[in-house]
């Protein structure tokens, strides 16, 4: 056999593709990266999203406005109530109405509950997907005693829909303020915990320090916001820069890193949930009480007694006197309604009392959500900024002046830092897209929508 | 002859019964994990709710250890042939949790991206309701399962008895999306 | 200071329309002037968006012509009062007519050196849907145009790698088109449900 001239096949050296994903353990969600590695050396990346696309926006145009509030509770599933109070706000100010000072304060007290709900899982998930279990299950605990306040608030522990336009479902119930205060005093027990298990630990620090470095100017020039842009150096939060709701009442600090690597944006992370702690025990000192009009003789009546009864006509023990509903929802037995929601009543749904008790109420009711009346904003467009747990919710609205939004669109904080991710991890070894793929804090719903 | 054979299956049931005891009480589960019912996985399966009581508290991320394939969450028409590549990867024998409601029926998301129901496309065993689904929900649905693997029953292939039909069948092609042409 | 003005001094043969509506900015921009005016916003003192925070588009295939959108009444009504409109004192516009231009581009801008914002639209008529592609001016713009195009079909001149980012290779159409039915799927995988 003739020798074979030397091919470049022995000692030719090639790149190697790597495909991670779109279902991979130090994934958490579904994304697919495929990374391009000279050895251990990542050097390129394509990143390819969509796997939980679920069409909300073309959901969004299908039914009313409060119709869309359980969609936008799936966007970003960690931290729903930020994104239900985004939506409303943005439909509010383009119906130009104000909610009432004590919904202002509930959705500031609901919106921080969130964050921290959000910290949490984010910090714990990527610290488990480099082997710190135990924060995992330390911060999972926490946690779930914030959902537990979520629950009692809004009556579910993660899927809320406790947004509506105009106000929120319910008032608080009773004994939140000392509840919530025992909550965090528990949460921040824990938060002090993961942070000596974490903060020095040699391990950790190796693997997150001078990780996933991103400069300034190319964070800008990406869009990034939110935690992930305050862990460069950059002081840039919506609720400072342009506040909404009360926030301009609250004092807190917007914590910020230097470097921009992973580490930065875990510290960063860990002091924002201090903060959140503490603009909710201002809020909680501060909360107007707001109009609670519970007549004396109101008799508390189970929810589907009432409906029964109303259903057949007996309505003459409850005509004229205000009853006092006792739904499976603790926050409305108060009758609350006037507190929670605004005066429009072409907006706001009327109280259950109203709806079941007398005939204006049952109209008001059955306008409001009968198709093709409903809520009817004017023609126009409004984009509002909330400040979301991964940072900057836009929710831009346009109506027709129907009762269904023309074209809801939701400005996605992940999808800019994900669009980035080939630039973040381009450069370093291929076990370092672990932590950087963990402070990006990717919410599969927020991103593919 | 006759009385070998009731023998025989005397004792195949007597080991079939001591293999489901034995498989319902270790399930290696393989956590599909893809949107918010995750959230909810987590709680389950962490110390609050400790789905480890069950003998499933150990997610293997691989499809060729696990037995038990959790479908945690709503599957996109983009996301089906990985779910059907990752069942087809799992040995035998099997089972499918569709683990809330967008995987039983694709729920609220009734519109061109997502598949309605899961089992359009794998089989499935056990269903659990709920968007998402309470930890006691899923755990309620854990124990059905365990039943289930007891008896050593499974659901049946959508897609036929023979398995995948060619024309369904989904090329790997990892460097499809490259953009390395630049 | 009105920013929204400034530009429409500045680039008065781009500029359709300058608004203010909830207090939020409009620029209505012609395609042909947008990267000009993109690069003036980004490198002007007075400007300095140094952030596209957002870009989208809305179809106005059916704007105000659907069933659910009857025209409310005008007072005096004999409606009850919570359905009687209110006076409205501040109105809309798009700035072109929807017939000729069926699509808007809508970017969002946004300065963190001087915490202001700005909404810059971009009418794209159904026969001409290209664009001049911002990708050289912000990095984010990349990922936001493949959004667009996959979405609604719209194709940017001089993007790098314009390819569909949420949907797959093989759908055909752009989903969130007015005339996209909402269910019609296109499975890879499993029976046409």
């Amino acid at each position: 056999m003739a020798a074979q001239p030397l091919g470049h096949s022995a000692t030719e050296t090639r790149h190697m593709f790597l495909n991670m994903g779109p279902s991979h353990p130090a994934m958490h969600g579904i994304v697919q990266l495929i990374v391009e590695l000279d050895g251990e050396r990542v050097m390129g990346c394509d990143v390819e999203i969509g796997y939980l696309h679920r069409a909300f926006e073309k959901e969004s145009e299908r039914g009313p406005y409060n119709n869309v509030m359980p969609y936008t509770d799936r966007l970003n599933y960690v931290s729903p109530l930020i994104n239900n109070f985004g939506f409303c706000l943005a439909v509010e100010r383009l119906l130009g109405i104000e909610v009432t000072e004590r919904c202002q304060y509930i959705r500031v007290i609901m919106s921080e509950i969130s964050r921290i709900t959000d910290h949490l899982t984010c910090i714990g998930a990527s610290a488990m997907e480099i082997g710190a279990f135990t924060v995992f299950l330390y911060m999972i605990k926490a946690r779930e005693w914030l959902w537990e306040l979520v629950e009692a608030v809004t009556g579910a522990r993660l899927t809320i829909s406790y947004g509506r336009i105009g106000g929120v479902k319910a008032d608080l119930p009773e004994g939140f303020a000392e509840w919530t205060r025992r909550v965090l005093e528990e949460v921040r027990k824990v938060v002090l915990e993961c942070d000596t298990l974490l903060t020095r630990n040699r391990i950790f620090a190796d693997r997150m320090q001078g990780t996933g470095i991103i400069s300034k100017e190319r964070a800008i020039s990406y869009g990034i916001t939110g935690p992930f842009l305050r862990g460069s150096g950059i002081v840039l939060d919506t609720r400072k820069s342009q506040p909404y709701f009360v926030y301009d009442r609250m004092s807190f600090d917007i914590p910020t890193g230097e470097h921009g690597d992973n580490y930065d944006r875990y510290l960063v992370r860990m002091e924002e949930m201090e903060q959140s702690m503490r603009i909710i025990e201002q809020a909680l000192a501060s909360i107007p009480a707001g109009p609670i009009n519970i007549d004396s003789e109101g008799r508390v009546l189970p929810a589907n007694v009432m409906v029964d009864e109303a259903k057949m006509g007996q309505v003459a023990g409850f005509k004229q006197v205000r009853v006092t509903l006792d739904p499976t929802l603790q926050g409305s037995t108060r009758g609350p309604h006037e507190a929670v929601y605004s005066s429009e009543r072409r907006v706001a749904l009327p109280a259950k009392e109203d709806t079941y008790g007398n005939i204006e109420g049952l109209m008001n009711h059955f306008k409001l959500i009968m198709l093709g009346h409903g809520l009817r904003p004017p023609a126009g467009e409004y984009y509002s900024a909330v400040e979301g747990a991964n940072g900057e919710v836009g929710f831009y609205v346009v109506s027709d002046g129907g009762d269904r939004p023309y074209r809801v669109r939701v400005h996605p904080p992940c999808f800019a830092i994900m669009a980035a991710l080939p630039e973040l991890i381009v450069g370093d070894m291929l076990a370092d897209i672990i932590p950087t793929f963990g402070s990006v804090n990717m919410i599969g719903g927020e991103l593919d929508r | 002859m006759v009385a070998d054979t009731s023998k025989l299956s005397w004792m195949t049931t007597k080991l079939d019964a001591a293999l489901g005891w034995a498989r319902k009480f270790s399930i290696f589960q393989y956590p599909f994990v893809t949107a918010c019912c995750g959230m909810e996985y987590m709680a389950t399966a962490t110390s609050h709710y400790d789905m480890d009581r069950f003998g499933a508290g150990f997610p293997r991320f691989s499809p060729r250890q696990a037995d038990v394939l959790f479908v945690v969450g709503t599957i996109s028409h983009k996301l089906a042939p990985v779910l059907r590549r990752i069942y087809d990867q799992m040995a035998d024998p099997k089972w499918v949790v569709a683990f809330g409601v967008c995987t039983c029926t694709g729920g609220f998301y009734d519109n061109y991206a997502t598949v309605m129901g899961i089992d359009t496309v794998v089989p499935v065993d056990i269903y659990i309701p709920g968007c998402p689904p309470r930890p006691e929900n899923v755990l309620d649905g854990l124990m059905k399962l365990q039943e289930k693997i007891a008896q050593g029953a499974s659901a049946k292939d959508p897609l036929g008895p023979a398995g995948r039909p060619r024309e369904l069948q989904v090329p790997h092609r990892p460097e499809a999306h490259l953009w390395s042409a630049k | 200071m009105n920013l929204a003005e400034a530009i429409r001094q500045r680039f008065p043969q781009h500029v359709i329309a300058a608004r203010i509506f909830r207090g939020q900015q409009t620029v209505v921009l012609k395609r042909e002037g947008l990267l000009d005016v993109a690069r003036y916003l980004r490198d002007d003192a007075a400007q300095y968006f140094d952030m596209l925070m957002d870009l989208s588009c809305v179809d106005y295939l059916k704007f105000g012509t659907a069933q659910h959108s009857a025209p409310t009444l005008v007072t005096p009504s004999p409606l009850p009062y919570y359905m009687t409109p209110r006076p409205v004192t501040e109105t809309w516009e798009r700035g072109v007519s929807n017939d000729d231009y069926r699509f808007d581009l809508v970017y969002h801008f946004y300065s963190t050196a001087h915490n202001h914002r700005l909404r810059v639209r971009v009418p794209v008529a159904m026969a001409h849907t290209t664009v001049p592609s911002l990708t050289g001016v912000w990095a984010s713009a990349d990922w936001y145009e493949r959004e667009v195009w996959d979405m609604f079909g719209i194709r940017f001149t001089g993007h790098p790698n314009l390819r569909r980012i949420l949907m797959y290779e093989e759908f055909t159409g752009h989903p969130l088109r007015k005339d996209y039915p909402v269910r019609r799927r296109q499975p890879l995988i499993g029976p046409m449900n």
